[in-house]
């Protein structure tokens, strides 16, 4: 099974692939490279050291970033969950950072925090937090009641109701909030980049970009969106190995 | 000496000892009246079963005697101490199986064992006796999504009987499952109850199940609750499981109690 799952990832990036390259050919637009062009930007990069300088530089905020939103949006998450007093103090503030339009709260930022690390870190967070932070209460507060009586019986006490059950019931949805809060931390790094100061991966993109070196340009955008799948597909490992019989969902028919 | 073993095998329920009493217990769900007033006793060693409608608060009661939900008023004492929480001293069997989809049978099993801070060695131990008993060696590392919804009711019940308490709470346990597989349950149920030194409190709404695996039936009528019959079946019992069906005392206690309750049927 896991075999055949592969292959078919393998072939749907082929047809993805393919279909860039033939329209790279046609072309639909006199920016719009080929995808062979644009992996021999890409190795050209790699081979010398632009690419890795570029990552070095993306990576900071963006791991900062997401390990905050991460650690500090799953623990206020539980929180939130845990307590209805929190709930009504926290949760409109997540609801309003996730419909935010992030751009127009980039000059504010600049504005408070400068340029620098800071202000490009915030961007990444706010980015990823909410949808971990709404995904996590949500799981938390619906944990089968039934779950928790059943620790109750048994005499877990509170704090193992939480560890035993409540998170490992939850577990499904925070995954799930963390994988798009994941996706939403790397457009926040490259937006960063984008709109704060041209530094890494989003100096290459601008650059290129100005100099009409698109496939350099595409290569850039691809190899952001390669890491970030290659990313999620590591998480979701780590998930399996975590909860194990998690993968079919609860047991209740 | 012959007069002991007369008094242990014609049992009188007046002479029986409790392990659990239920003494004038009320509970409100806000302006819902579940019980009114409702005392019972439970005799140690014995089955007792409630029966009754649904929503006539037999899931209430059992939960109430776990220690899962206040009353709003009266007590409960299992072995003459006052109920105020969960204790070791009973278990619990869910209606739902409430297992935990992530954890694999063993650690299922072990759970309450877990809780109580038994060593993993002597916890896995413990825990692959009682899934044998139950019939689910080979099961161990299953998950509970890959098994029947009796085979996860029998991972419920080892759970249960893991944790060596003396009262066993079983909800409703074998409503979940196909009638085959129920009947099984029904006849390892009465085994069970024999060989295991342990009082058992079951909850159903089937009215033959309830005579078939009972020491004592106690009716319960809705709006709100209260104890309507307490029945003692006694002929039958000690024929063996393959005749009780067919018993005419089986069948007169299954019809009377039928006749009770279609007044409250709709
Ligand atoms: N948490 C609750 N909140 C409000 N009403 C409840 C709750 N639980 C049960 N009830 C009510 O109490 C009555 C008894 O319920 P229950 O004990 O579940 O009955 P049974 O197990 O006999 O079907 C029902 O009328 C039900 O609607
Ligand atoms: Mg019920």
């Amino acid at each position: 099974m896991p075999r055949r799952a592969l292959l078919l990832k393998l072939l749907s990036a082929a047809i993805l692939f393919g279909a860039w390259e033939v329209a790279g050919r046609i072309p639909v637009s006199y920016a719009f490279p080929t995808f062979i062009d644009s992996m021999r930007a890409l190795l050209e990069m790699f081979a010398d050291g632009t690419m890795i300088a570029a990552y070095a530089e993306t990576l900071k905020p963006l791991a900062v970033g997401i390990a905050i939103s991460a650690v500090l949006g799953i623990a206020i998450g539980l929180w939130v969950g845990l307590s209805s007093v929190f709930d009504w103090l926290f949760s409109p503030i997540f609801v309003v950072m996730q419909a935010a339009p992030l751009a127009a709260l980039i000059p504010l930022l600049v504005l408070a925090y400068g340029i620098g690390l800071t202000s490009k870190v915030l961007v990444v967070c706010i980015m990823a937090m909410p949808v971990i932070v709404l995904n996590t209460s949500g799981a938390v507060r619906n944990t089968p009641e039934s779950l928790k009586e059943m620790g109750r019986s048994f005499l877990a006490s509170e704090l193992s109701i939480i560890l035993r059950i409540i998170i490992p019931a939850a577990s499904p949805v925070i995954f799930a909030g963390l994988r798009l809060g994941i996706s939403a931390g790397f457009i926040g790094a490259i937006l960063a980049e984008l709109k704060i100061t041209p530094t890494g991966v989003g100096d290459i993109i601008t650059f290129s970009r100005s100099i009409a070196d698109y496939p350099s340009m595409y290569a850039a955008i691809f190899s952001i969106i390669l890491l970030a799948v290659l990313f999620l597909n590591l998480l979701e490992k780590v998930e399996t190995v975590l909860f194990e019989g998690n993968q079919r969902g609860y047991v209740s028919d | 000496m012959s007069q002991i073993e007369k008094l242990i095998m014609q049992p009188d329920p007046a002479a029986l000892e409790s392990a659990v009493s239920v003494r004038h217990i009320s509970k409100n769900y806000g302006p819902v009246e579940a019980l009114r007033d409702l005392s019972l006793e439970f005799p140690r060693g014995q089955l007792t079963s409630l029966l009754g409608p649904s929503g006539c608060g037999k899931t209430t009661l059992l939960k109430i005697i776990a220690g899962l939900l206040e009353p709003t008023s009266g007590e409960i004492e299992v072995n003459g101490r006052k109920v105020t929480g969960p204790g070791p001293d009973r278990a619990f069997v869910f209606q739902d199986f409430a297992l935990m989809p992530w954890a694999n049978v063993i650690r299922n099993v072990g759970f309450g064992l877990e809780m109580r801070g038994v060593p993993t060695s002597e916890r896995e131990a413990i825990a692959e006796r009682y899934i044998r008993q139950v019939g689910l060696a080979g099961f161990e590392k299953s998950y509970p999504h890959e098994l029947s919804g009796g085979m996860r009711q029998r991972v419920g019940l080892a759970r249960a009987l893991a944790v060596d308490a003396e009262v066993l709470l079983m909800d409703e346990p074998f409503s979940a499952v196909d009638e085959q597989t129920r009947r099984k349950f029904q006849e390892d149920l009465l085994g069970l109850v024999q060989n295991e030194n342990k009082t058992f409190i079951f909850v159903t709404h089937s009215i033959e199940e309830a005579v078939y695996v009972s020491d004592q039936i106690a009716i319960l009528l809705p709006r709100p609750s209260r104890v309507h019959e307490i029945i003692r079946p006694s002929s039958f019992r000690n024929k063996g499981v393959d005749n009780i069906r067919r018993d005419p005392e089986y069948l007169d206690i299954v019809d009377q109690i039928w006749a009770s309750l279609r007044s409250y049927v709709e």
